[in-house]
């Protein structure tokens, strides 16, 4: 049996403030680490929960987003026919035509900060094919008027957003007559009204989209192979969970790379901090280490010591790190997705998965902080470290 | 009765630079059973290297030594150290108790490496403090005892394992005359009482007289024996 | 002098400590100094912005494009030099992963009006006769290899089909926050194929590009212009170049502030390694301490050296980091090139790099100066147990 951890413990809080200091540090690397995952584990929950596996997205073929893609009136009728649409409890087919155009909107905080928002024409399905969507203010807007419901982010952080306010677009003026909570999802960074409205108030004379729930999920496979060789159709088809997990692809990449590259960075500076107070441990132990290995334990026990002492500095390091980390799910983050272009509001998630790959990444940065200190404890020779102090 | 020291042709040097400077040359000396050995001499005379070889802190140049039978020249590194905790005892003359540890748990220190299990651990702890009469303040750490009682501790410390020798090195020399003499006397009792062998190094005369033999060392050579024990 | 050569030797005396703390103080300046850089290269397009250049756009949004028609009544309004139109083409070249910005340009007008885009004569000549011709930037022939004449195919999102070019032209920036990593082509070859496969889409420009004879002019030509177009079919928006840049990064602006508070994270990480490193070299001296107060010397007096030993330590540090900096933004410019175009460090990141060694320097100072104040003579001279 080797030395107790509360030989590790207690040698720590006898110096508190280097304790305090050191983990300190390591607590600003693991905050900055967990932050990033948190950020980019959000937008993921975002715009993956924002689709739906048994939904069907149909775009023009090579269109990266609804916003590029225009579907004319003869090709969404021929999606329409199609047999793998299932039909809904009203007997309708829960398919829907939409039209999606991004406008400019001034911030509430700020008009002259503007940002490009998702202006969605729906049809009488859409509601029903998106089952995360809440109307929590407020009615539906009425076919044929110049009616509008915006997501609750919209309401929220936009001018003219909340509910019985005006929104002036496309030559005309709309009145939002419902705010709608669609959780974590794009949805709720987006304004919806009938599409035939906006397209003629825009001028459109094609469709962004054609979406609508599969009968059976086992069929998209044959659906999307039929409609992508059909010559007289120019389109493609996503499941709608793939169609918004590429959305977020270039973005999750930038933030990754970005963010984690620089923690790493970080994390030297860190543990280069654990490694000083280390040394000085062990600078300030050597005669008590010899007089341990006098006694009879062997030098891995004493390197074990001074790794546990240096991985509870990680451990304490991780821990302040995450906790504080944890305030930032009170953060909503509101920016562009380079991708799309529009408007994305997404919060900071911590899952169980970021906590413990902090803590492991904590835990990483006391051992290799410690580890050298620690080897040198070991191998001191026993006679010149008594003769120490 | 064989010795449980036998030490033959020792010899140990320094490296000082790039120069080879001897500190021990030809050393023989057998100790007994239950003396109690005093090693006295000038700075730099290498009885505190000696000491050091008998107790297996270091490993010698030539020569061989022997203790309770077993030749620990022969040992590996970390052969030495489990041997160490069972057969040795430490004295030092600055204490070296572990300031985070309670005076218990640094008496208990040496009983981790065996495998009592905690009860067991706690027996023969509570008895080695009774022996030096530090009971009472087996909670205490080392910073709140005064220098006698910190000896004490570290005396209880190295009889806890029953090892079967105790080497001590200037175990007097941060005491004042009253925490010295008890110190002393409860190593020659302790000597005297459970037989139990002691290899002192001291400059101290009035430590030497406690002992049963006083050698010299001079220049790293063994003088003639002086015996005190009255017979 | 003398006193500099003592808090040197003090610093120096556990050498490998030391070494360590300087080592750790560079790499944290070296992330700031990055940080700082990549919000700057964020910015770098509106230093590129010219004053006497407006950009004018459909006013929902850019998804919506202009009429082709709106480019004579533009050029009778009074100030303008010259009007210039495009479209963003959003093509991909072989993967999405390649991306950079390519669009189409009415050529002549755009080269007229971007003179820091520099091309060869020979090459501008062939440029502007080929009507399948393209024009790229330097750091996309460096990335992808390009030579004059090769035939560049890119797959449309916007206006669907492969497109094929052919490189007539390498243009490289006149200033260092150029953008070299754009491509462009002719605005006819793009509306000649949509009047004959999507002729309700062709004759539309996405956005006008004018040149104001005079800074002073630009916000009476702004109001003009859109004056000119209120209340027609597609109302425009007219803003500086510099305002229409910052728009966009306004749009990321929460990604930006993110960074910058990170930054300032990392100056926190180095308070507490230096701050560590002197209250422990602090702790070690206290005996020194409490002599040199019996020798007269006051507790303000010792404050100093250790806040001097502080500065110093924080100094060299700084001195490295900066140094790395420089190589450090090297290779970050070459591992992600797409998403940063120009990244150069800028002279107020150093400017910022030395009020941080001061800052931390202080800082880290603080707790130990006041604890070797207060050390009582006696206690410091008995030996640390």
């Amino acid at each position: 049996m080797g030395l107790p951890l509360s030989y590790s413990i207690r040698n720590l809080w006898t110096r508190r403030l280097t304790t305090i200091l050191t983990a300190f540090g390591m607590a600003l690397v693991v905050f900055v680490f967990t932050a990033i995952l948190m950020m980019a584990e959000g937008l993921k929950k975002t715009l993956v929960e924002t689709g739906s596996p048994d939904n069907v997205v149909v775009l023009r073929k090579g269109s990266s987003s609804e916003v590029q893609s225009g579907v004319e009136r003869i090709q969404a009728s021929i999606i329409e026919t199609q047999p793998e649409a299932a039909v809904g409890a009203n007997g309708r087919l829960l398919l829907a035509k939409e039209a999606v155009v991004l406008i400019s909107l001034p911030k509430r905080e700020n008009s002259k900060a503007v940002s490009n928002v998702v202006v969605r024409g729906i049809g009488e399905s859409s509601l029903a094919l998106r089952p995360q969507m809440r109307l929590v203010q407020g009615r539906m807007p009425r076919l044929g008027l110049p009616e509008v419901m915006a997501g609750q982010k919209i309401a929220e952080r936009f001018r003219g957003g909340g509910l019985g306010e005006t929104l002036r677009f496309g030559l005309r003026d709309w009145t939002v007559v419902g705010v709608f909570d669609a959780g974590n999802t794009g949805f709720s960074s987006e304004i919806w009204g009938d599409a035939d409205q906006l397209m003629q108030a825009f001028r459109r004379r094609v469709y962004s989209s054609v979406v609508f729930k599969l009968h059976d999920p086992g069929e998209f496979l044959p659906f999307k192979r039929r409609i992508e060789t059909d010559p007289r159709l120019n389109l493609e088809a996503k499941q709608e969970t793939r169609y918004y997990a590429e959305q977020s692809e270039i973005m999750s990449k930038f933030l990754n790379i970005l963010g984690l590259s620089l923690t790493i960075i970080f994390s030297f500076g860190a543990m280069l901090g654990a490694m000083i107070t280390m040394y000085s441990s062990v600078a300030s132990r050597t005669s008590e280490i010899g007089t341990l290995r006098a006694l009879g334990f062997q030098r891995g026990s004493i390197l074990r010591a001074f790794l546990y002492e240096s991985l509870f500095l990680g451990l304490i390091g991780g821990g302040a790190g995450i906790f504080l980390g944890s305030f930032m799910q009170l953060i909503t983050i509101s920016t562009m997705n380079f991708q799309t272009f529009s408007e994305l509001a997404f919060s900071f998630t911590l899952t169980w998965e970021i906590a413990w790959k902090a803590l492991a990444f904590s835990l990483g940065m006391g051992f290799l902080g410690g580890f050298l200190p620690s080897m040198q404890a070991s191998r001191m020779n026993i006679v010149d470290s008594l003769r120490a102090q | 009765m064989s010795p449980i020291v036998e030490i033959q042709n020792l010899s140990k040097s320094y490296r000082r630079g790039d120069r080879r400077v001897p500190v021990l040359q030809n050393i023989n000396l057998d100790i007994q059973e239950g003396e109690f050995l005093a090693l006295m001499g000038p700075s730099g005379s290498g009885k505190s290297t000696l000491l050091n070889l008998i107790a297996g802190l270091d490993q010698v140049d030539d020569g061989t030594v022997i203790v309770g039978g077993v030749n620990i020249t022969s040992l590996s590194e970390s052969e030495l150290a489990a041997w160490r905790a069972t057969h040795v005892g430490f004295i030092f003359q600055f204490y070296n108790l572990i300031p985070v540890l309670t005076a218990f748990e640094n008496v208990e220190l040496p009983l981790l490496l065996t495998g009592l299990s905690r009860r067991e651990r706690r027996e023969h702890v509570e008895l080695a403090l009774r022996v030096v009469n530090l009971e009472a303040r087996m909670d205490h750490r080392p910073p709140q005892l005064s220098g006698g009682e910190q000896q004490r501790v570290a005396i209880a410390r190295a009889i806890v394992t029953d090892p079967t020798i105790l080497v001590a090195d200037e175990p007097t020399g941060d005491l004042d005359r009253v925490s010295a003499e008890e110190v002393l006397s409860l190593m020659e009792r302790l000597n005297r009482e459970s037989t139990k062998t002691i290899i002192m190094v001291t400059h101290d005369p009035r430590a030497a007289k406690k002992a049963g033999i006083t050698r010299h060392l001079d220049k790293g050579l063994l003088n003639d024996v002086h015996s005190q024990a009255p017979v | 002098m003398f006193i500099l050569k003592l808090l040197f030797k003090n610093a120096f005396r556990h050498k490998l400590r030391t070494s360590l703390t300087l080592l750790s103080i560079a790499i944290a300046i070296m992330a700031f100094g990055l940080l700082r850089t990549v919000v700057s290269a964020w910015y770098s397009g509106v230093e590129a912005s010219s004053a006497t250049r407006l950009i004018t756009r459909n006013s929902i949004s850019l998804v919506f494009p202009l009429p082709l028609a709106y480019k004579d009544r533009i050029r009778q309004v009074e100030n303008v030099t010259t009007v210039s139109f495009g479209n963003w083409f959003g093509g991909i070249y072989i993967d999405r992963k390649n991306f950079f910005p390519n669009f189409a340009v009415d050529p002549k007008t755009y080269l007229d009006l971007y003179p820091e885009l520099i091309l060869s004569p020979e090459q501008r000549q062939a440029f502007l006769r080929d009507r399948k011709g393209a024009a790229a930037g330097k750091k996309l022939i460096e990335r992808f290899k390009w030579k004059i004449g090769d035939l560049i195919t890119l797959q449309g999102t916007i206006f669907p089909g492969n497109w094929e070019f052919v490189l007539r032209a390498i243009y490289r920036g006149r200033d260092e926050n150029v953008d070299e990593s754009q491509f462009f082509f002719h605005w006819d070859y793009l509306n000649e194929a949509l009047r004959k496969t999507a002729p309700s889409r062709a004759d539309r420009v996405g956005f006008y590009m004018i040149g104001v004879d005079h800074p002073n002019n630009s916000s009476n030509v702004v109001q003009a212009i859109d004056r000119t177009f209120k209340n027609s079919l597609a109302e425009t928006l007219t803003e500086t170049e510099k305002a229409f840049t910052l728009s966009f990064i306004s749009m990321s602006e929460a990604i930006i502030v993110a960074i910058q508070i990170v930054s300032f994270v990392v100056i926190g990480i180095i308070v507490a390694v230096v701050a560590n490193t002197m209250s422990m070299a602090a702790r070690e001296r206290t005996w020194e301490y409490a002599v040199l107060k019996t020798l007269g010397f006051g507790g303000w007096h010792i404050a100093g050296l250790i806040l001097g030993e502080s500065l110093l330590i924080t100094l060299m540090g700084c001195a490295l980091g900066m140094a790395i900096t420089f190589p450090g933004a090297y290779i970050f410019k070459k591992s992600v090139p797409m998403y940063l175009p120009v990244f150069q460090v800028e002279e107020t990141t150093l400017y910022l790099d030395l009020v941080a060694f001061l800052g931390v320097g202080i800082l880290s100072a603080l707790i130990p100066a006041w604890r070797a104040i207060q050390v009582r003579i006696a206690d410091g001279l008995r030996r640390i147990a």
